[in-house]
This record gives C-alpha cells, sequence and structure tokens, in this order.
C-alpha cells in the first residue's frame, strides 16, 4: 500500500511489464533458495501430520457418530457442525491468538517458548479437516451391508472391534475418492498458517517477493511446489489403494 | 444343548415367534422348515441373539440368552452361523476371511490360524483358493468358504439360516456335501432349509413352522410319510410337485 498523500510513484519495474526481466536465478540457489526449501519443508511437515492425525481423529468422530449412546452422538455431531461451518483462518485464529489466553502462565510461557505458530496451525488444519472426513467416512460406513455386521457380530466380535476389522477397512476403501480431495484441500489450506507466522511455502515465497521483488518467480515457484505436493497426494493413496488395499481384487 | 422355553417375539404388531418350545440335545440336527414369513429364520437368528427374544427363555450351550448379564460376544464365539449370502469379507483373502476371527478373539498366533485353516480348506475341498478374494469364487465356493469360517471358531454349535437358497442349482449339491459330512462328524446343527433331500438324510428331527408356531416337530421318516397338520401336508405337496399346486 501506497500513502495517501504520497503521489503515485510506484516502483518502476511494476510498471514497466514488458521490459520485466525474469530471474530464476534467485530462486534456484543462494540463499532465496534455501528459503523456499525450507519452507518447502514445514509444508510438507505441516501437511503430513496433519493429514495423518486428521484422518485418526475423523474416523473416531465418525464411529462416535454412529454410536449407541445418545450423548456420544450428540457430542459428534455437534463437533462436526461445529467445526465444518466456521471458516478455516477463524479457527487458525482462535487457536493462535485465542487459545493460549485462557491457560496458565506457565503454560502460557511453555507454549510461547515452543514452536507455538506451528502448533496452532496443525490444531485448526487437523480438527477442520478431520470434520469432513468423519462425514466421508460415516456415508462410506452406511454403505456396507448391513449383513457385513452381522457376519462380524456372530463370529463374536464386539461392536467395535467389528468397526475395527471389518466394517471400517471396506468403508474406507469406498472412501477413498474423497478422502483424497480432503488430503488435497488440507495441503493447499496448509499455506492460510502464513497468516500466523509459520514460515511454510507461501510465507517464503512472500519473503523472497518482499527482499527482490521477484513476485512472478517466487510464487512461480509456490505454485508448482503445491501442484507437485498435490499430485504426490494422490499418486501415493492410489499406490496404497492398489499394492496394499488389492481394491481391483476385492470389487 | 439349545432349549427354548415359551419363547415369544414381536417385531412392532407381528407376532413372529409364538410360544415356541424346542429341545436340541447335543450332537442332534435339527431341520427347520416352513413357507416364507414363518418366522424360521428369525427363530435360527435367536440362538445367537442375532434377534433378541422378547418373553420366555432360551438357553443355548448353558448361557441363558434371557439374562442382560449374559456375555453375548462369548456366546457367539461357541455357535457358528452360515448366512444365506455366505457374508464373506470382501476385502479379506479367504484365508484371512478364515484366520481373522481366531487370531483377534481366540488369540491364536498366525501361523497356527493358517495351519488351521488349511485344514478347513481341505475339508471343504477348496485349499487351492487359499489366497482368493470372494468376488472370484463362484456362490458354492463362497458358501463352502462361509463354512470353515465359522468351523475355524471351533464352535460348539452350528446354525445354517437357509445356507443353498442363493446357490444355482448346481452348486447346491456341494455344499450340501459338506453340511452332511460335518453333521456326520457330530456337530449340534440347527438347519433351516427347503432342501427336503438333505432334511430326510441328515437330519435327526424336523420342526415345521407356519405363522410363528412349531406346528409339528417329529424324525423325518414320520413327518415325510405322515405329516399330522393339515399345513404341513399342503407345504410338502407344493414342494414335491410345485407344478400341481393350485394358484390362491
Amino acid at each position: 500500500m501506497r500513502g495517501a498523500f504520497s503521489p503515485p510513484t510506484p516502483p518502476k519495474k511494476a510498471f514497466r511489464v514488458l521490459n520485466y526481466t525474469f530471474d530464476w536465478s534467485i530462486i534456484i540457489s543462494g540463499k532465496y533458495f534455501d528459503w523456499l526449501v525450507s519452507g518447502l519443508v514445514t509444508t510438507l511437515k505441516l501437511s503430513a501430520i496433519s493429514i495423518v492425525l486428521a484422518f485418526i481423529l475423523g474416523l473416531i468422530i465418525a464411529v462416535m457418530r454412529m454410536a449407541h449412546s445418545r450423548p456420544v452422538r450428540w457430542f459428534a455431531h455437534a463437533y462436526l457442525e461445529f467445526f465444518r461451518n466456521t471458516p478455516l483462518l477463524v479457527q487458525i485464529f482462535f487457536w493462535y491468538f485465542g487459545s493460549y489466553k485462557i491457560l496458565p502462565t506457565a503454560v502460557n510461557d511453555w507454549l510461547v517458548s515452543t514452536n507455538f505458530e506451528f502448533a496452532a496451525a496443525a490444531i485448526a488444519l487437523t480438527i477442520y479437516t478431520s470434520a469432513f472426513i468423519a462425514e466421508d467416512i460415516r456415508s462410506g460406513v452406511l454403505s456396507i451391508p448391513k449383513e457385513q455386521m452381522e457376519a462380524a457380530r456372530s463370529a463374536g466380535f464386539s461392536y467395535l472391534r467389528s468397526m475395527q476389522y471389518i466394517i471400517l477397512p471396506q468403508a474406507v476403501r469406498i472412501t477413498i475418492p474423497p478422502l483424497v480431495n480432503q488430503f488435497l484441500n488440507l495441503a493447499k489450506n496448509s499455506s492460510l498458517a502464513m497468516t500466523i507466522g509459520v514460515m511454510e511455502m507461501t510465507y517464503q515465497a512472500r519473503q523472497v517477493e518482499s527482499y527482490t521483488f521477484k513476485g512472478f518467480e517466487a510464487f512461480t515457484a509456490a505454485t508448482v511446489v503445491y501442484l507437485l505436493l498435490s499430485i504426490a497426494i494422490t499418486a501415493l493413496v492410489n499406490v496404497y489403494n492398489e499394492k496394499v488395499l488389492n481394491v481391483h481384487k476385492a470389487t | 444343548m439349545i432349549v427354548f422355553k415359551g419363547v415369544h417375539k414381536w417385531f412392532k404388531n407381528l407376532h413372529v415367534l409364538n410360544d415356541i418350545n424346542l429341545h436340541v440335545t447335543p450332537g442332534e440336527v435339527l431341520v427347520v422348515c416352513g413357507p416364507s414369513g414363518s418366522g424360521k429364520s428369525t427363530l435360527i437368528r435367536t440362538i445367537n441373539q442375532l434377534e433378541p427374544i422378547n418373553e420366555g427363555s432360551l438357553i443355548v450351550d448353558g448361557m441363558d440368552l434371557s439374562d442382560k448379564k449374559t456375555n453375548i460376544n462369548k456366546l457367539r464365539a461357541e455357535v457358528g452361523f452360515v448366512f444365506q449370502q455366505f457374508n464373506l469379507y470382501p476385502h479379506l483373502s479367504v484365508i484371512s476371511n478364515i484366520t481373522l476371527a481366531p487370531t483377534k478373539i481366540r488369540s491364536l498366533s498366525k501361523k497356527e490360524a493358517e495351519e488351521q485353516a488349511m485344514v478347513l480348506l481341505n475339508r471343504v475341498g477348496l485349499a487351492e483358493k487359499r489366497d482368493a478374494y470372494p468376488a472370484q469364487l463362484s456362490g458354492g465356493q463362497q458358501q463352502r468358504v462361509a463354512i470353515a469360517r465359522a468351523l475355524a471358531m471351533k464352535p460348539r454349535i452350528m446354525l445354517f439360516d437357509e445356507p443353498t437358497s442363493a446357490l444355482d442349482p448346481e452348486m447346491i449339491g456341494e455344499v450340501l456335501a459338506v453340511m452332511k459330512d460335518l453333521a456326520l462328524s457330530g456337530m449340534t446343527m440347527v438347519v433351516v432349509t427347503h432342501e427336503m433331500g438333505f432334511a430326510r438324510e441328515v437330519a435327526h428331527r424336523v420342526a415345521f413352522m407356519a405363522d410363528g408356531v412349531v406346528l409339528e416337530e417329529a424324525p423325518p421318516e414320520e413327518f415325510f410319510l405322515r405329516p399330522q397338520h393339515e399345513r404341513a401336508q399342503q407345504f410338502l405337496r407344493q414342494l414335491l410337485t410345485p407344478m400341481q399346486s393350485e394358484c390362491p
């Protein structure tokens, strides 16, 4: 933003679009390259941790949503509606700026001394995405014929063990396409973590742009990284699907 | 081994089991038959409490099913159940279908469970299918795997709910052969079936049900030669000569 009182004298380069000289060298080596790589590593870490935790939490919430006990069901339902109907950015701000204020000072100090931005972002991404994953898994479970549960129960499995060994493995197979969508959303949503100072990919690209005015190059790099990350997630799930779950044989 | 005393069950207003009194002794094979909607499937499903009873007492292998304190999972582990639609676990191979419950519930090691599963697969004639998936098997093969899966828990009682009704005619024989073999080995069995040949040859007793009531209970030779109740006579006539039965 330019000051309201100064005459509009933007940096020359921004105006001279046709004369913009591309300089890819700054993003493929040197200090700025290192920044981008460290951003990539943080994005990978944040996405991987959040995907794993969101999946586990989503499974738990999905099972709770179908529990016999009414309070458990209601809790899960409230959780779902609450976290999928509020903006992710608000949730990130809540965990980062809001949550620690109500904690005791000692805990507070400890949190600030740790990598609290990262933790807050991971918590927000995990909880937000788990609500969507839970609904996807629940619809997967509902599509499994009830005879599968009967077969499991009549073999002597308890309700939860039947879920664990027989129902959920089948439901997750069916749920894989929507799950991949959730994983991709999470990976891309992790860019919002820059707003609370997590030095992930987008943050670093922005940083490089600020120092060099090479916005085109910096954000091209970020774009390519997110694109590759998404493609990698899709490919990983597909390989797991084929090789480990034997989906093609079991249908 | 299985004792029904004055058992009643309702689905909403429908009286599906009406004052059932039955006694199955160890090693006995009881065939339950009757027209559709007579409550025979419900009856067999009460024995491992897939359907809870509303009234009366039902004691299975010394455990009282009307008692809330009975550990139902423990009871079910002792009672094998074979479904009309097989209900194999489609995400698991044949061998894993059979070893799942023994390893998780009986705490057998994977090796022990697999050895035992191979003995059972040999017994039902499907040893070469150990790594196949259920979707790759015919109906008859799936049902034989389902029987092996139930037997892997070393049950004291086996329940069969119309095990051949979903099969193509040429596959019924292979499943009945396995069941006959099992009966001859002394297994206590309750079988809901329309296979009167099987009933005649293998059953010790036949129970005939209609409208939720056991109308007749007799050894097969007596039941087939001299059915007492009119409904039973009509049922047998229809089964033996379906083309000649009158339209309602």
